[in-house]
């Protein structure tokens, strides 16, 4: 209810008591303050660990092998596996409707690398067209491997931006020149980048057939990559993708003759696993940060409550004479109560629309790792007000109450 | 209110005619606050009726009480009890503000009761910039704004000198001329003699109940 003379009394007694309204306010403008901002670098940190987690893709599943701890079938352990082209074969037929991408890898470690007079070692991996998507690298300059390269066993190279900064020095537009992997010439048809940074691009690409033969590799394989098709929510999709893992496994220690109880001979990685480590950290991380905050608003709610008894106390021989003069009990807990909520709403916002207002226009230009572009939920702010306000109307509630119910003869009497 | 019980009034039978300005006399615990809160509904009684203009008071809750008080009732006490943060016009406009008046009546109202006390100028002072006796006027002027039936003063010249007091007995005395009906409790007898009646209170009965002639306190002005 809308009522004129009560608004202009309470804006009298607030102007008139001006420290005292400015201490209320500023115990809740503070408490929403630290609670935005904390929230706010709460989600930034949320922010910044996706962004550092960004670059693989995230349902990818990858296979390599070492050698074998336990007896099988009256074999030996310290049996090195070794993955086959059919391996993968198999799998990309068995598991078609599941894949998105695949590719298997034949990596050789630590090749001498020359251009003119320049030399450098890298890793040089035999990889299939569709290992781009698995690594969620990007093109600078010509094209990625295709399955032409493969087919006609190419000698053509994707190198990195790094190694055409390193080893290619001042050349602008290096596709179509050649460099010497090894003694051998390859022609480079591509730049790529990798969005992980500069530790994924120590690596040059090659068709893997072109590996296999020229390595001395057969048919050996270093490891399997897979992505499998996105499902529609992660807890599906992490499913899918630990049963994946378990079934190539399988079937692998069975082609290989490794015990099924081996725990070395083959290893899987799945980084959903990760994203969910990952996941848990971050809600660990909201947590804190909510936890925290739910702290402050509650020492802001301590706060007013306090100030709100103060108050109380301090007008109680007011109160008693407000009585006297016929003030009836709701009139005074209207007045305190009307007084409380509006200070603690017009402080409130203030703490919100500053602390947003900070998180606004100094949020983007925050350059820490692993904090990025902190935020708020609007919504989560705009309850918090709320709540605080609610939180300092119970708070004025109760001494507005009880000081409209001590007689007027106590009150008056108090000093 | 207390878990122990103490009788302070014994037995008081008494009215009060319109028009009349009782003094209530009696030494510390006589039990003559107790009686001027119970007439002002600040207090209640344990036994017995008090009747205020035909309407019997008892049983009230604090609601009642309120609309009671504001209608009925004017109170001066020993410490003015104004509100500090506000000015004199304010503290006097505060009964009509429960009232419901308007704020522009309200504050034309307190003009004309600040007018009647002579402190019309001073309506913009807060208390603090006011002298005792001007503090008293203020809140005289406070009680009368709601147009009470009854005034009720506990000790109103307590806390003044003499002069100051005689001036704020005179005011008194002219608000009675103009019919009010006034009830002051002191234990100063040169202020009772003011007074068209005394009533002589001791350890809670009424000793003695006289009329007497009234001494005018605008010879002392």
């Amino acid at each position: 209810m809308f009522d004129i003379e009560r608004w202009q009394e309470i804006f009298d007694a607030m102007l008139k008591n001006k420290l005292r309204t400015f201490l209320t306010g500023l115990s809740v403008a503070s408490g929403i303050f630290i609670l935005v901002i904390l929230l706010g670098f709460g989600q930034g940190m949320q922010n910044g660990i996706a962004k550092e987690f960004e670059g693989d893709a995230s349902n990818r599943v990858g296979v390599w092998t070492q050698v074998t701890t336990e007896e099988y079938m009256g074999l030996n352990p310290g049996r090195t596996i070794q993955l086959k082209n059919s391996n993968y074969e198999f799998i990309n037929s068995k598991f078609a409707d599941q894949l998105e991408y695949r590719s298997s890898n034949f990596m050789v470690w630590n090749l001498s690398v020359d251009y003119g007079k320049e030399s450098a070692n890298y890793s040089v991996h035999g990889v299939s067209p569709e290992f781009q998507n698995i690594e969620n690298q990007f093109i600078s300059q010509g094209r990625y491997l295709n399955y032409g390269d493969g087919e006609a066993v190419s000698k053509v190279v994707i190198i990195s931006n790094k190694i055409k900064r390193e080893l290619l020095k001042g050349v602008e537009d290096p596709i179509g020149s050649f460099v010497k992997i090894s003694g051998i010439n390859f022609q480079v048809v591509g730049v790529y980048g990798d969005k992980g940074g500069d530790r994924e691009e120590d690596r040059l690409f090659i068709p893997l057939s072109t590996a296999q033969r020229v390595f001395n590799g057969s048919d050996n394989l270093n490891m399997l990559f897979y992505t499998l098709k996105p499902s529609d929510n992660f807890d599906e999709a992490l499913a899918q993708s630990v049963k994946f893992t378990e079934e190539i496994k399988g079937y692998l220690k069975e082609a290989h003759t490794v015990a099924p109880t081996d725990p070395s001979a083959i290893n899987t990685f799945n980084t959903l696993e990760g994203v969910k480590r990952f996941q848990n950290l971050t809600g660990g991380i909201k947590f804190f940060f909510w936890f925290v905050g739910i702290c402050t608003i509650v020492a802001g709610v301590v706060g007013v409550s306090n100030i709100m008894l103060i108050i109380v106390k301090e007008r109680t021989r007011e109160i008693g004479v407000r009585k006297a003069l016929g003030a009836k009990p709701w009139n005074i807990i209207g007045m305190v109560l009307h007084e409380a909520i509006f200070v603690t709403t017009v402080a409130g916002f203030a703490g919100l629309i500053f602390s947003m207002g900070l998180l606004e226009f100094v949020g983007p230009h925050i350059k820490v790792d692993y904090i990025l572009n902190p935020s708020i939920n609007f919504t989560v702010a705009i309850s918090t007000v709320f709540l605080l306000i609610l939180a300092g109307a119970v708070a004025g509630f109760f001494p507005a109450w009880r000081a409209a119910s001590i007689k007027p003869i106590e009150a008056l009497r108090d000093e | 209110m207390g878990s122990n019980s103490l009788h302070v009034l014994k037995g008081i039978n008494f009215s009060v005619e319109e028009g009349e300005l009782v003094a209530i006399m009696g030494s510390s615990g006589s039990g003559k606050s107790t009686l001027l809160n119970i007439l002002g509904m600040l207090d209640v009684l344990d036994e017995g009726s008090y009747t205020l203009d035909g309407v019997p008071i008892k049983n009230l809750n604090e609601t009642k009480a309120a609309q009671y008080r504001n209608k009925f009732l004017g109170f001066v006490f020993q410490s003015f009890n104004l509100i500090n943060y506000k000015s004199a016009m304010e503290n006097v406009a505060l009964p009509l503000y429960y009232q419901k008046v308007g704020r522009k009546e309200r504050q034309e109202k307190a003009l004309k009761y600040l007018e009647q006390v002579g402190l019309r100028e001073w309506a913009d002072h807060l208390p603090s910039e006011l002298s005792g006796g001007q503090k008293q006027r203020v809140a005289i002027a406070r009680a009368m704004a709601a147009e009470p039936k009854v005034l009720l003063a506990d000790e109103p010249t307590g806390a003044l000198d003499s002069t100051t007091s005689y001036e704020v007995m005179d005011l008194i005395q002219k608000i009675n001329d103009a019919g009010n009906t006034i009830l002051i409790v002191t234990h100063e007898p040169d202020i009772a003699d003011m007074c068209k009646r005394i009533v002589h209170l001791k350890d809670g009965v009424i000793v003695e109940d006289k009329k007497i002639t009234q001494v005018r306190a605008s010879q002392y002005v």
